[in-house]
């Protein structure tokens, strides 16, 4: 299950902001806002895809780097909603 | 104000050298529909094109002394003429014109680049002295006018704007990648280094001379801050606000020199408001001014527009602007603006001053260079809060103060503190960075080169663009205070490299329309840059001592309303269904595979998220206009190479 949400985060970050370019492997511990993969805008982009894709309601309180800056946080972060 | 081209040096024959001015100066029509001359010197050529605004009926150019020894193409205004014109006949000289162009002449003949000094104005100026047989080529203090050159055939080619160098046979249009790399990390190219390959720019405030076929450029004048170290007695504040106002009056008053009604740009916002009133109050005709307007709310500020028009009692017309006429006008702006912009903010600019044209005017004032001296624009709060910040690393409220400052990024209003943080660098380490006020803004804009190709990345290769802008400092950079760098940033680089240029000169001089700039007169710079930080950055209120010098001028609600940076629908101004017809040619995976700058494949997505409207952020903008308007500059001068092959071809 979690490698299936890594896949799809995965795909859904490089096809909307790499614009497909594949190039180098995105490791699931690459940070999005170190490596500037993702803006302020973004991250609101990526928890709209979140919620729609894996059905989960994201809060406020839960925008938070520690849940979302990387393939392995976020892959957590979902589980962690869709379990409770 | 005017066009001007010329060369030196080589072994061109009258013939050629006639030719070449003839090609040159072809291309400038724009910049002065009034009249055209050309003159050929034993090693030089100078050629100008003439906007005919001071000494309508004796100003021709290019002039020459009474002697004939010296020569000038000149372009510009020297403000103050009158003054020194009046100072040189009490000396005993004798002018045979009205013209500001006579007096540089006389005063360089009395003390060669000395004079410069001297000199309250904006210009560009080639003056050849035949006996020493060398050529001097000089620019103002801030970077209003234009001057570019080339070597090519073993002379110097000099011209007012590129595309008259690019007129050259054997010159080809070629984009610089250092430039590209330095445009998508700092949005300018930092000088001399243009856009094009072989084609350099005299950087603001220098000047250049040759001789015997060698190039010597030293700067005239150089911006600077005091010691932040050494204190001294403030005066009181009263006294300084005082002072601006009348210094900001007489710097009006004196850009209203002209033999034709000078109009006035009025956004709505302080700036071009004070300088809107200062010219009501001391303009020997009514004043008109000029304003755009925008349908989307987020971009319009019409009702400030109409309530300071009304205030002045002036006569003030409107330019709509929509996001339909930029897709529209911006492959004609981009032929002007000659260098790839991240935003599409020259085109409504472009718009503008051929309203103004049309109106039947050739100058207007404009509120420029205010946020840059007195410390108007948000990236030097913002750099204040992230210090802030970063004096607490582990404050959780600190950084919701960044919501405050961007109140128009809804995207902003939703971020938790913990991003708030990481987006803006706010750790503490970085202090000591020369760049630290703009590092945030460099870093985000480099985001955008994910779109270049695999070549463009193999030419750039490890080249820093932000590590050469930090050795281009001067060497007392350190000693200044942090609000004072990063305001030298912005007044000695993106001023010149962007928003005189690209936003300013260009797109007004496309329709022969000069622009005047009363903040940027040299006493006004000197008085700004002398003033302590709090008095211009008051905690986070901005432009603190000019808001006090504007109160009874302006209406207090323009005075303390938010500021709204100018800005233009960017990419939403190419979203379906409106999006321009020619979009598909000029970005199609073929023509970019061609110019082989960018990743078709990526840029194709991002074309396609433009399209659907959902290309909001910072990155996602300016990569895409800074694609599309690269695209369309080299599309712009390839043809024009084309068009002179035929031409020569033909011949």
């Amino acid at each position: 299950m979690s490698d299936e949400i890594k896949t799809t985060v995965r795909t859904f970050v490089v096809e909307n902001f790499l614009f497909g370019d594949d190039s180098q492997p995105l490791a699931s511990d690459l940070s999005f806002i170190d490596n500037d993969l993702i803006d302020s805008t973004g991250i609101l982009e990526l928890v709209g895809f979140l919620e729609e894709r894996f059905a989960i309601t994201v809060a406020d309180a839960d925008i938070v780097p520690a849940n979302l800056d990387t393939i392995d946080r976020i892959a957590g972060f979902i589980a962690r909603k869709q379990a409770a | 104000m005017c066009g001007i081209a010329g060369y030196c040096g080589g072994t061109l024959s009258p013939e050629r050298g006639a030719d070449y001015l003839r090609r040159m100066v072809a291309t400038l029509r724009h910049r002065g529909p009034d009249g055209e001359g050309t003159l050929l010197r034993t090693e030089a050529g100078l050629a100008h094109r003439r906007l005919a605004i001071v000494g309508l009926a004796d100003g021709a150019q290019p002039m020459a002394s009474e002697n004939g020894a010296l020569a000038v193409a000149f372009n510009g205004e020297i403000y103050n003429y009158v003054e020194l014109r009046e100072d040189l006949i009490a000396r005993g000289h004798r002018f045979h014109t009205q013209s500001d162009t006579e007096v540089l002449l006389a005063l360089f003949a009395r003390n060669g680049v000395d004079c410069l000094a001297d000199l309250n104005g904006d210009f560009a100026f080639a003056i050849h002295d035949e006996a020493s047989r060398t050529l001097v080529l000089a620019r103002d203090r801030m970077g209003v006018r234009p001057l570019y050159y080339a070597e090519h055939e073993g002379a110097l080619f000099f011209a007012s704007e590129i595309k008259a160098l690019l007129a050259l046979p054997g010159m080809t249009a070629e984009i610089d990648p250092l430039a590209l790399d330095q445009i998508f990390t700092l949005w300018f190219p930092i000088p001399p280094r243009t856009a094009f390959r072989g084609i350099r720019e005299l950087p603001p405030g220098h000047l250049m001379t040759v001789r015997d076929g060698r190039i010597a450029i030293r700067p005239w004048w150089q911006a600077s801050f005091p010691d932040h170290r050494e204190t001294t007695t403030p005066r009181p504040p009263h006294d300084r606000t005082e002072e601006l106002r009348a210094l900001l009056a007489d710097a009006t008053r004196l850009r209203l020199r002209a033999d034709v009604p000078v109009g006035a740009y009025l956004s709505g916002g302080l700036d071009s408001s004070f300088i809107a009133a200062l010219a009501a109050e001391t303009a020997p005709h009514d004043l008109r001014t000029f304003s755009l307007t925008f349908d989307s709310a987020e971009h319009d500020e019409s009702g400030w527009q109409r309530k300071m028009a009304a205030t002045l009692g002036v006569t003030s017309e409107s330019v709509a602007c929509d996001a339909q006429a930029i897709a529209a006008l911006f492959p004609e702006t981009m032929r002007h603006v000659e260098s790839p912009v991240l935003r599409t903010a020259p085109v409504p600019l472009h718009l503008l001053s051929s309203r103004v044209r049309e109106s039947g005017m050739k100058a207007v004032l404009t509120g420029e260079g205010a946020d840059e001296l007195f410390a108007g624009y948000d990236i030097f709060r913002e750099a204040r809060v992230r210090r802030f910040c970063g004096r607490q690393p582990g404050s959780t409220r600190r950084p919701l103060l960044f919501q405050r400052l961007y109140p128009y990024l809804p995207g902003l209003k939703q971020q938790s503190p913990e991003y708030l943080a990481r987006f803006f660098a706010t750790g503490s380490e970085t202090f000591d960075d020369p760049l630290y006020s703009h590092r945030p803004r460099f870093r985000s804009t480099a985001a955008a080169k994910l779109f270049f190709s695999a070549g463009l990345r193999r030419e750039i290769g490890d080249y820093d663009a932000t590590a050469e802008l930090a050795e281009r400092l001067p060497a007392d950079f350190s000693r200044w205070h942090p609000l004072h760098q990063a305001q030298y940033l912005e007044t000695a680089f993106l001023l010149p490299g962007y928003i005189l240029s690209s936003q300013g000169d260009r797109v007004m001089m496309a329709n022969g329309v000069e622009g005047r700039f009363p903040f940027l007169d040299p006493r006004v710079v000197d008085f700004a840059a002398a003033l302590p930080p709090e008095a211009k950055l008051c905690g986070l209120r901005e432009k603190h001592i000019l808001k006090q010098a504007a109160h009874g001028l302006v209406p207090a609600e323009i005075v303390n309303r938010p500021k709204q940076p100018y800005r233009a629908p960017d990419s939403e101004a190419f979203t379906a269904p409106a999006a321009a017809a020619w979009l598909d040619t000029a970005l199609s995976p073929e023509r970019l595979a061609e110019t082989g700058l960018f990743n078709p494949p990526a840029v194709a997505k991002l074309k396609d998220k433009v399209i659907r409207g959902q290309a909001t952020g910072f990155r996602d903008n300016a990569a895409f206009i800074g694609i599309l308007s690269t695209e369309l500059l080299r599309d712009a001068f390839a043809a024009q190479s084309t068009q002179h092959s035929a031409q020569t071809g033909m011949g």
